[in-house]
């Protein structure tokens, strides 16, 4: 098992050295001047030679690479063109945001996910297993940035039951401690922060949560029936418990070992989702800032942020794999 | 005596047959390949069935509603945009552009994903560890994030979100075929092929290959459906199609200032992505289960 961690941990390095060549020689390798690309056609000369100075371009591209990943070390993503800002101060700004919305809308897809698939396998080839199951496919196939404005003109427009964007009523104060802003308002005990905080979450976290949540009830359904067919499932029938028990103490146990998995792997799907969901819902998150960025072409931006997402990413895969070697002791063996 | 019985035994039947009566009676299948079928007709025959140019703008006919709404006119029956353009019409053509990235970014990610899982499953060895590490590695991007970046450097256009989908969905392939061919190698047939004295080329591609094609045919289903989605999105974001394009993620990124005025407009082009990405997943989930037992899931 320790062998396993340590080759998993090793493997790592590799990789994480790979995404940071990608994003380092994707700027430079970009056909024309990357400072003249960040600044545009009309920038003078004397603020072109800045940008160059600035990001050691007049350097040979492996002293460059040197230098970007010496700075990488400290921590150091350098500086928003803009605005001036340190790239890595942005994120850590933005992230919680960005967590707040993926957490919820795992937490959503897991808690309908496994319940439908669950309730599916068990009433296999059911009216509620077809309608659920067809359910799951459209979940799958849909468009979320569309399925977020249709949302939108739903309940915010038409209905006017939930704010249409953001994450806070622009009336309402909040002490910011964390920038969760839940949590935020338990700890600084402001319960109408919270209700408001908690109603301009709801439609993005549903929107982002709807293919996560398909892949997911499909994943249960057909793990669960897989388990279903097992002997020990007759015998405990046999026994005479009763199905309630089987199916949600003996069965649903192993049942969940590759849906663990799968869910692991929607984090990766969420990450990608908030890019679309945040931008439509103005949600003050990594995602929109991302995009933001590429709008105005603020290649800071998007080298540091690519590199933080990527490498969150590989970490969370590599936590997800670990935990499966964990609770299936059948892979240390391998 | 005689052992040729006219009732052939089920099991006797060529595998492929059976695959492809299996696929018939699966319901979910049909539905889907009805639904690509329409959706590729549309795509091609797009001149002769659009009542309008999709392109031609009337300014007295701005924002019509849908003829079932009040005011809807039979001149437009999915009603008009803010450019006064037939919506109807902008459909069809959308059709044709999302068929057409669908297919050349899929092809794209098909053949280098195929070349590369081919050679690196049957060279094995540093070849093989060198390609791997590198789909790792674009398979750690989450595979908008690296889409839209690499569209972000290239310059928003149709073409380039076309070529971004096709590079992130290379590992996908290649990691299938090197998986097959690794399988394949171990049969005898493959021995015989080196024994007679046939080309690597030869064993690789005409060999070997063709074995594999059940996984790979329901990986290129399915990354059809992903491909529609993606490029819709990237559209959306405005680093794909440009306008006045008709495409329809594009067509949903326009209509965003007019949600509280003309709902369909927005609503139209979703529901075209959804049916036509809802069909490539029904056909792609039913010819799993008819081709490829083992990647149920």
């Amino acid at each position: 098992m320790l062998a396993y961690i340590i080759r998993r941990i090793f493997i790592l390095v590799p990789t994480l050295l790979g995404v940071s060549l990608i994003v380092f020689f994707m700027l430079r390798l970009t056909p024309g001047d990357p400072a003249e690309l960040m600044l545009g056609e009309r920038a003078t000369e004397e603020s072109l030679h800045q940008v160059r100075e600035h990001l050691g371009l007049n350097e040979p591209l492996h002293v460059q690479y040197g230098m970007f990943m010496k700075r990488l070390m400290k921590g150091d993503l350098g500086e928003t063109i803009f605005t001036r800002q340190k790239v890595w101060t942005e994120i850590k700004h933005r992230f919680p945001a960005t967590l707040e919305l993926s957490v919820c809308a795992l937490f959503i897809s897991c808690f309908v996910g496994i319940i439908l698939g669950i309730v599916s396998a068990t009433k296999q080839y059911s009216i509620f297993d077809y309608l659920s199951m067809l359910g799951a496919l459209t979940g799958v196939s849909m468009p979320i940035f569309w399925l977020g404005l249709v949302l939108m003109l739903i309940f915010s427009v038409n209905l006017g039951w939930l704010p249409i964007s953001g994450r806070l009523s622009v009336l309402i104060d909040l002490e910011v401690v964390t920038n969760f802003y839940v949590l935020d308002s338990i700890i600084t005990k402001n319960w109408v922060a919270l209700k408001d905080s908690i109603w301009h979450l709801i439609m993005p976290a549903v929107t982002l949560s709807t293919i996560p949540t398909a892949i997911i009830a499909r994943m249960t359904r057909s793990s669960m029936l897989e388990v279903l067919k097992q002997d020990y499932i007759k015998t405990a029938m046999a026994k005479g418990l009763s199905k309630f028990k089987v199916v949600y103490k003996h069965a649903l146990r192993n049942a969940l070992i590759p849906v663990v998995t799968t869910i692991g792997l929607q984090f990766g799907v969420l990450l990608c989702g908030a890019i679309l969901t945040e931008t439509i819902f103005a949600w003050p998150g990594v995602g929109k800032w991302m995009y933001d960025a590429v709008m105005q072409r603020d290649y800071m931006v998007i080298q540091g942020g690519t590199l933080v997402i990527a490498t969150i990413f590989i970490m969370i895969n590599l936590f997800v794999d670990l935990l499966y070697a964990v609770i299936n002791p059948k892979i240390s063996i391998k | 005596m005689n052992k040729k019985n006219t009732n052939k035994d089920p099991l006797d039947r060529h595998p492929m047959l059976e695959q492809l009566s299996q696929l018939w009676r699966n319901k979910t299948a049909i539905a889907g390949l009805i639904i690509i079928v329409i959706f590729i007709l549309v795509a091609i025959f797009a001149p002769y069935i659009s009542p309008h140019d999709p392109l031609e703008t009337a300014l007295y006919d701005q924002l019509k509603p849908p003829v079932w709404y009040e005011g809807g006119t039979s001149r437009h029956l999915l009603g008009t945009d803010d450019l006064g353009r037939d919506i109807l019409s902008r459909l069809i053509y959308g059709a044709r552009i999302s068929l057409m990235v669908s297919v050349i970014s899929v092809s794209l990610a098909f053949f280098f994903g195929t070349l590369i899982g081919a050679i690196s499953g049957y060279k094995k060895g540093w070849v093989d560890n060198i390609t791997m590490r590198l789909m790792d590695i674009i398979l750690s991007f989450p595979y908008i994030l690296l889409a839209i970046v690499i569209v972000a450097y290239l310059g928003p256009s149709l073409k380039n979100a076309m070529i971004a989908i096709g590079i992130t969905y290379v590992p996908r392939f290649a990691r299938i075929v090197r998986g097959s061919v690794l399988e394949e190698c171990e049969k005898d047939y493959v021995t015989a092929a080196r024994a007679i004295g046939a080309s690597e080329f030869r064993i690789i591609f005409i060999a070997i290959l063709p074995n594999c094609l059940g996984p790979l045919i329901v990986q290129t289903t399915l990354n059809f459906a992903s491909a529609i989605l993606d490029a819709a999105a990237l559209s959306f974001l405005g680093l794909g199609a440009q306008p006045p394009t008709p495409e329809w993620g594009a067509m949903i990124a326009q209509s965003r200032s007019l949600i509280l005025r003309a709902s369909w407009v927005m609503t139209l082009p979703g529901l075209a992505i959804l049916f036509a990405v809802l069909g490539f997943n029904l056909l792609g989930d039913g010819l799993r289960d008819a081709l490829d037992p083992r990647m149920r899931d």
